[in-house]
């Protein structure tokens, strides 16, 4: 295969997983939220179940009309949407499946990976800036106080799991993973997951999107495929962040026949994640955003920094 | 606000970590319209309020956005056509609505209402009780964001609501109450289907609390938000649950007694007020959910009355024309949200010559002025949900 037909079949692959995977995703939460609900969830469209239904929304919201306030600041409105969806992209493009099912096998992934994902919330402040609305505004500086809780802690957990493997590649590090991590890893993947969650702008950290308080927050004034566009990025954002979780904290692969069902294992387990994040939004009511913070600063970041420890004097003394 | 202010205000204004840091820029406040369209309102309530960031300053509750003038239309009604009117103030308590006005109506007409009638009245004033408090446990966890209570809280309300159709025709305005007593008879086998219908909400209530109380995240919005001193209580007339949190310990049906409240809530009976002292949001919520377990111990104690009553008439027949005897009177009931009162002035004709309404939570939200300042836009949210109010009650 020449180099440039395998770029576009690599391409073209990662572009299909990152629409299918958060239908995927999305489709799931409509239907595990609805049964922990006491409800069916969608059940018409596509006719089996409502399988279809999000394609259905997807073809809604192609045909609304693409509304820019007239207040708005028009380049950066209408940017802002690719701004939090294209980082998600990227990312997903470093993340392997398996050894040699990965989009972009980069030498030091793991900095590629949290990087682009740091990008994605820019997209959101542009949004709540160039909204011209009050709410949006709100909206955004609450994502602007609620990055800065999130990113210390995430970047320490990742970096004690690439210290424990000694690489910085995802590959190397889900190479390198054994079922004993789940026990020494344990406090950086309660960290990771919390901090992901908070990335994510997902329940029980959706202060910046709080439609109780805000309406919609930063997004408010969004409408059709633009404003479909951030709800991508979001579910895009649960498929990353749950890919990342099982090949850091899980074994990626590993599991009965890993040699050619490696991949499966990597998507399985990054769906159950996926069931939880889900779960989280069932389960419980918003935090306000200085209590995230107190949080951050007070419980997860020490947590992270006791993890980084650990690792260092485990990985050191059994050298 | 001034000195008053202080007091309700939460302890102090807390340290805030939201927002840009606005060392060196210039900041100026914003004011922010919260609706008259807006989530958290339940309809078109509109709150002005200043914020300085994140934090608000000043916060005017500006109401009306729903008024139908009420007041002026029961004048030029008869007493049957008014209590179509009344029931509709407060949509989650028409039942309870309904029966200040007939009430009044029958002291002034000095009527002697059959006991069956008085116990049926009791028994589906609970079961409304019960519906209306639903309605709130499961719409306040989702202005905190929580957004799975409200369809438990919906599947027991309609356990409840299938009841109350059933006798009434009605699930909203149930329209069953009448001069001299009820619409109708009670359907043959009602009240056991009303035993299970309690038996079942109160079987599933568990499901419901596990999710409200005893959540961590849930508290920490919650508690120590949006004090409440007895005295602002006082000063603003507030009444109800939200009261009652703030450890004023005043409920109509035990102080004022109507129906068959005497002997509910006498000694021994199963009647029983509940208080909390704290006067947060958290205790106003307890307050309501606990009122929920009283009010179906109530309706069965009703369901085992009734069974006991010989059969008999649930009304009184009347003249086609009713006039009311020249004089006036104020009737206060319990409502679910709080004192619901009626002054009925009557210069003998079929009509009122004036029926002042007052409702609960136009006093209760009047509050809010005192309780916002001071307050997150996040408390805001938690604060306003926890007046539990009506908006229809509020504008009339």
């Amino acid at each position: 295969m020449s180099p440039a037909v395998e770029v576009l079949v690599r391409t073209v692959a990662v572009l299909a997983a990152f629409l299918v995977l958060p239908l995927l995703v999305g489709q799931t939460e409509h239907k595990v939220m609805a049964h922990m609900q006491g409800r069916l969830g969608p059940m018409y469209a596509g006719g089996f179940h409502g399988w279809a239904q999000l394609v259905a929304d997807g073809v809604k919201f192609a045909q609304k009309e693409d509304v820019t306030p007239a207040a708005a600041d028009r380049p950066v409105f209408r940017l802002a949407p690719a701004v939090g969806l294209v980082p998600y992209l990227v990312a997903l493009a470093a993340v392997p499946l398996s050894p040699g099912l990965v989009g972009a096998d980069a030498p030091a992934s793991a900095v590629l990976v949290l990087a682009a994902t740091a990008v994605g919330i820019l997209g959101t402040l542009m949004a709540g800036w160039a909204s011209a609305n009050k709410y949006s505004l709100l909206g955004a500086m609450r994502a602007a106080a609620q990055l800065l809780s999130y990113e210390l802690p995430l970047v320490l957990a990742v970096a004690s799991v690439c210290l424990a493997a000694g690489s910085l590649s995802l590959t190397a590090i889900a190479g390198a993973w054994s079922p004993w991590w789940l026990l020494w890893q344990l406090p950086g993947a309660f960290v990771f997951l919390v901090a992901a969650v908070a990335e994510l702008q997902r329940p029980p950290f959706d202060m910046p999107v709080a439609d109780s308080e805000l309406v919609f927050g930063a997004y408010t004034e969004y409408t059709g495929l633009r404003f479909a566009f951030f709800l991508l990025a979001e579910y895009a954002g649960i498929v990353l962040m749950s890919l990342l979780f099982a090949v850091l904290y899980l074994g990626g692969w590993k599991g009965p026949l890993s040699g050619d069902l490696g991949w499966l294992w990597t998507l399985l387990k990054g769906f159950v994640v996926s069931v939880l994040v889900i779960w989280m939004r069932v389960a419980w009511p918003r935090l306000r955003e200085d209590q995230l913070q107190r949080l951050a600063w007070l419980g997860l970041v020490p947590l992270a920094l006791l993890q980084l420890a650990l690792t260092g004097v485990w990985v050191v003394a059994t050298a | 606000m001034g000195q008053t202010g202080e007091v309700t205000t939460t302890d102090g204004p807390r340290e805030l970590t939201v927002g840009m840091g606005a060392g060196g820029l210039a900041t100026a406040d914003m004011v922010l319209n919260i609706g008259p369209q807006h989530p958290a309102t339940h309809g078109v309530l509109r709150l002005r309020i200043v914020v300085d960031g994140e934090r608000i300053i000043t916060a005017e509750p500006v109401v009306g956005y729903m008024h139908r003038g009420a007041e002026k239309l029961f004048e030029v009604r008869d007493y049957r056509q008014i209590i179509v009117l009344a029931n509709r103030h407060d949509w989650l308590s028409a039942f309870a609505n309904e029966l200040g006005v007939v009430l009044g109506v029958e002291q002034m007409l000095g009527l002697e209402v059959p006991e069956r009638a008085v116990w049926a009245r009791t028994l589906l004033a609970e079961l409304n009780r019960v519906l209306n408090h639903l309605m709130f446990l499961g719409s306040y966890p989702l202005e905190l964001g929580a957004i799975t209570p409200i369809f438990y809280a919906f599947r027991e309300r309609e356990e409840l609501q299938a009841v109350m159709e059933e006798a009434s025709g009605g699930r909203m305005h149930y329209m069953f109450n009448r001069v001299g007593g009820l619409k109708e008879d009670l359907p043959a086998g009602w009240l056991d289907r009303v035993t299970h219908a309690v038996r079942a909400v109160r079987g599933r209530l568990p499901d419901l609390e596990a999710l409200i109380s005893g959540n961590e995240i849930l508290e920490a919005r919650t508690r120590g938000i949006g004090l409440l001193s007895p005295e602002a209580v006082a000063a603003y007339g507030v009444s109800g649950p939200i009261a009652r949190a703030s450890g004023v310990d005043m409920d109509l049906r035990r102080d004022a007694p109507y129906l068959a409240y005497p002997e509910l809530f006498a000694p021994g009976g199963p009647g029983r007020v509940v208080t909390r002292t704290a006067g947060d949001c958290l205790a106003r919520l307890e307050v309501l959910l606990e009122q929920v377990h009283v009010s179906l111990d109530l309706a069965d104690a009703c369901v085992e009355r009734m069974r006991s009553l010989p059969q008999g008439p649930v009304n009184v027949r009347l003249p086609k024309v009713l006039k009311v005897p020249e004089g006036d009177l104020y009737t206060a009931t319990e409502n679910p949200l709080g004192f619901n009162g009626y002054y009925l002035v009557s210069r003998g004709e079929k009509t009122p010559w004036r029926l002042k309404l007052r409702s609960a939570s136009f006093n209760n939200i009047g509050v809010l002025r005192e309780l916002l300042p001071g307050a997150l836009i996040s408390d805001m949210v938690a604060i306003l949900g926890s007046t539990f109010f009506v908006v229809g009650d509020i504008d009339k």
